[in-house]
């Protein structure tokens, strides 16, 4: 499908039910660009999103969810007013417009730029996911992972299955000239398991997906993997010793625990708090913040990554925009009002959980590139240590640079040797410093599996994360164990 | 430009569209069927530095239909109460029910647990605010916050305000409603010294606005909150007592009412299964719940599954007195509901309380932690590890700020540790406790 033709589909889609065209919009915009407006968008906003939940060998539980509206807004300056709301018809972008409008009564009257279609490369394919399987197939697949998971290990209790799928439709117009569309569909699978053994439980889990049609998911055979991968984590939990506690080298497996990288650097270079100096990166630009070596990118072009983005939610195309290349600090990542504040230009990190939200820097695929270390010489230049392979939820003060994060799955490293494995541990450090102390990079970055939501101001949206196998000289280890 | 809201019109309205979407969930096929819907509006301001950052306005609203076809359970949901998107999401409902396996616990709660009792318990008082009005409470919290020696500059202050109606009615002919009201103000500011930013805020949030702290306090507590970390060093590794301040006591009371909840008990997902009766706590420590209390946060006379709430006794003299169920969970349990679902409503703590002064005294050594983060506890296990920030203490008084460092222990232990509650109770939230003392946790720092 060209873009011009999603364009079509999605007025259609969003407009044609309340009576409106794409020619429309312009009336609609004109209420939103009042007096002394100096830019405004409409986002409109439709998404279908379906759940499928197995519990003991049945699917206890299913969901079928529509929302949709339009988020209009209106900017002055550093202000913003924002209204929205759930029907979109020529009455709604009126009152809504004239609300975002009324942040500022006085000044000049700007008139829309001329509508010009925003034509980006397509990073994933713009269908409905959900109706690739038919319900059948879909229990087909829960049932195929409960199997899987009962049958690897007697130890296994409980198995449950998530089968989840939304395809979204957006359109924005901005007052710049932007006409932009976008279909986005978004799948994920997870397994959840509770192994048993001798009075002790624990907790296994894996999944993933990304922007392309739940029939992938059947096709690559993930409700088996996701069930073995599942069932081996809650086996190795069961053999968990107590957690070091203090300070120690740490070693990241290679994937997702680039949810460090996340935390540590990325939250901190987003446009919004570089502009208000509240992150412990203004004002570093082309200054050292990490070891050399270290190069990170926040990449939206990754074909069909949860993280990816065809353009965001202010119709900007996505983009790869490295942060911070051989540990010198070389980009933020951009919105419009932050851009255009900080005299920089857009780089397709404007995201919105919804039309009931307003767009912010936000992280798309956030990764570290590779390095030239082989994995088992990393290992094996620790004399003792700790090697994360997973992480349940990380946090970061971007003010202070302290960040945090939970190992589901860890183990000992003893004379350059994995040897056990230990209970979740939180690690705990600060961005600039812990990136400082990066001193081996693997040659084997990968991808996560596609699990992975972001959250702020409340606003949670989907992101990707990656790295190579990682050594950290020294981060603090929040265990038990003395 | 504030909107216009009348709450019992749009009671009314809700009132009306729920009764249809049960009425035609029966008609299309539906053996049972249960609806909750929702309308919220509100306003929502922020100034930074003195200057407006955004006003936004909310308008939300949703329902949703659950249905049962024998016991097959089908849902749908949507962010339009309008009657053409009620037909939808009902036909969607039984649609999906279709696929969905054969689960003996499924259905309504039991007909005769209703609720009947339906006191108005005056958790809806809407605050007749402009939006100049709104801007200028907060500009007055931020003012007073940079006002302070030391703030270098302000991360903002955001004032919301909201009410809403929510509805729930079942094919038992029960229908129950509720007006609530929210209104909030906090502020977030930043302050540096040699070794860089630090930023902490605080707030205050309330169903009646005459409740709610003057904007200056708000302001000057955050200031406080934020200097008070100046020159933060990291703790020693060591076992230690730790004292959790009120809001952070409240997430351990959050983290045990998790591990209580019948969701996790059935798919055995606690570290509290089969735990019925045990001593948990000391002696002297009790939690309750007062879910009809007059105008507080979470009151309501009616669970999510329209069964009468009722005070609940969940801890008695340390020990596990009652889960907390659902109708679902308890079917699946063999148990009786507890009127919980959709979760606690006003948990109140039963044991003497103590001046922080003496639980500083009686601590000695130790860390106060006024901030966590991450998502540190494992709710199978109760292993818990978090990062924290907060205070060192030495013979009984607060020395110097620490930060970077994490707290660990397991949640069975901490809990059997209990060895003080604080008189410094904070009852913002649903849950009103004051701090806690655990008399040993792993502290790792430097």
């Amino acid at each position: 499908m060209t873009r011009h033709a999603q364009l079509d589909e999605a007025a259609g889609i969003l407009l044609a039910p309340g009576g409106l065209s794409l020619e429309d919009l312009e009336s609609g915009l004109g209420h939103a660009l009042g007096p002394g407006i100096d830019y405004a968008d409409l986002y409109f906003q439709r998404s279908w999103h379906e759940g499928w939940v197995l519990e003991d060998g049945e699917v206890k539980e299913a969901s079928y969810s529509i929302d949709g509206g339009v988020g209009v807004r209106s900017l002055a300056g550093e202000k913003t007013g924002f209204a929205y709301s759930n029907q979109i018809t020529a009455d709604a972008l009126a009152e809504t417009g004239r609300t975002a409008a009324g942040i500022v009564r006085h000044g000049s009257r700007l008139t829309a730029g001329v509508p010009v279609a925003v034509a980006p490369a397509a990073r994933y394919a713009g269908v409905d996911p959900l109706s690739g399987l038919s319900a059948e197939e879909k229990v087909a697949m829960l049932k195929a992972a409960d199997r899987a998971a009962r049958a690897a290990d007697p130890a296994v209790s409980q198995v449950s299955a998530s089968l989840s799928g939304v395809h979204e439709v957006v359109l924005v117009r901005g007052s710049d000239g932007t006409l932009a569309a976008d279909i986005r569909p978004l799948v994920r699978f997870n397994v959840s398991v509770i192994a048993v053994r001798d009075g002790r439980r624990e907790r296994g889990s894996a999944g993933g997906g990304g922007r392309y049609p739940m029939s992938r998911l059947r096709d690559e055979g993930v409700a088996e993997r996701y069930a073995k991968e599942a069932v081996r984590q809650a086996l190795v939990n069961l053999e968990a010793v107590d957690a070091p506690a203090g300070q120690l080298p740490v070693v990241l497996a290679p994937g997702w625990p680039g949810i460090l990288l996340h935390e540590a650097v990325g939250h901190g270079l987003e446009g919004d708090f570089n502009r208000k100096g509240s992150s412990a990166f203004a004002g570093r630009m082309g200054q050292r913040v990490a070891a050399p070596g270290v190069t990170v990118v926040d990449d939206a072009t990754l074909a069909d990554r949860r993280g990816s983005l065809s353009v965001d939610d202010e119709g900007t195309p996505g983009q790869a925009t490295t942060l911070i290349e051989d540990g010198i600090l070389t980009g933020y990542m951009q919105d419009k009002l932050n851009a255009r504040l900080m005299g920089m230009a857009p780089t397709g990190n404007a995201r919105r959980e919804s039309f009931a939200h307003l767009p912010m820097p936000r992280m798309t695929n956030t990764l570290m590139l590779a390095g030239q270390d082989d994995p088992t010489d990393i290992i094996r230049s620790v004399r003792r240590g700790l090697f994360a392979v997973s992480f349940g939820g990380g946090q970061v003060d971007i003010t202070s640079g302290k960040f945090v994060f939970s190992a589901s799955e860890a183990y000992l490293i003893e004379d350059g040797r994995i040897t056990a494995p230990v209970k979740g541990a939180t690690l705990i450090g600060n961005g600039p410093e812990a990136m400082g102390r990066v001193s081996m990079i693997g040659h084997d970055m990968e991808l996560d599996t596609g699990i992975g939501v972001c959250g702020k101001e409340g606003q949670g949206v989907p992101v990707g994360v990656g790295q190579p196998t990682l050594k950290l000289d020294e981060l603090t280890v929040g265990g038990t164990a003395s | 430009m504030t909107q216009a809201f009348d709450a019992e019109a749009q009671q009314a309205l809700l009132e009306s569209r729920a009764r249809q979407a049960v009425e035609l969930a029966g008609k299309l096929g539906a053996d049972a069927c249960e609806v909750g819907a929702s309308v919220d509006q509100g306003v929502g301001v922020s100034v930074r530095e003195g200057e407006v950052e955004t006003v936004e306005l909310s308008r939300d609203q949703g329902i949703a239909v659950t249905v049962y076809v024998g016991r097959r359970k089908g849902s749908a949901s949507s962010s339009d109460a309008g009657e053409a998107s009620i037909r939808s999401v009902v036909e969607k409902a039984i649609a999906i029910a279709r696929y969905t396996g054969e689960d003996p616990a499924a259905g309504l709660a039991d007909a005769e647990l209703m609720a009947t009792r339906l006191p108005d318990l005056e958790v809806h008082h809407p605050w007749p605010l402009s939006t100049e009005e709104a801007i200028a409470l907060a500009q007055a919290c931020e003012a007073a916050g940079r006002a302070r020696p030391g703030i270098k500059s302000s991360d903002g202050a955001s004032l919301s305000s909201g009410e809403g109606v929510r509805v729930y009615a079942n094919s038992h002919g029960f229908l129950g409603s509720q007006r609530g009201s929210r209104h909030s103000l906090s502020c977030m500011l930043i302050a540096e010294d040699a070794a860089g930013m630090q930023r902490d805020y605080d707030f205050t949030t309330a169903r009646d606005p005459r409740q709610l702290l003057a904007p200056e306090r708000v302001g000057e507590s955050a200031a406080e909150r934020t200097l008070r970390r100046l020159g933060a060093r990291r703790p020693a590794t060591g076992r230690l007592p730790v004292l959790f301040d009120p809001n952070l006591a409240a997430g351990l009371v959050g983290s045990l009412m998790g591990g209580i909840a019948g969701g996790a008990l059935f798919r055995q997902a606690s570290f509290l299964c089969d735990r019925l009766g045990d001593a948990l706590f000391p002696e002297w420590f009790g939690l309750s719940e007062r879910p009809m209390e007059v105008g507080a946060m979470a009151s309501s006379p009616f669970d999510n599954d329209g069964v009468q709430t009722r005070d609940n006794v969940f801890i008695d003299q340390g020990r596990l007195a009652s889960y907390m169920l659902s109708a679902y969970s308890a079917r699946r349990l063999g148990m009786q509901t507890t009127a919980n679902a959709g979760g606690a409503r006003n948990l109140r703590i039963d044991a003497p309380l103590t001046p922080r002064d003496e639980l500083l005294s009686r601590m000695g050594r130790g860390v106060v932690v006024t901030e966590l983060m991450g998502q540190g506890v494992n709710a199978v296990t109760g292993d818990y590890s978090r990062g924290a920030a907060g205070f060192w203490v030495e013979d009984g008084e607060i020395q110097y700020p620490v930060e970077e460092f994490t707290i660990a222990g397991n949640l069975e232990a901490m809990f059997r540790g209990l060895a003080g509650i604080g008189s410094d109770t904070d009852t913002r939230g649903s849950i009103h406790t004051g701090s806690w003392l655990i008399d040993e946790m792993t502290v790792a720092g430097s």
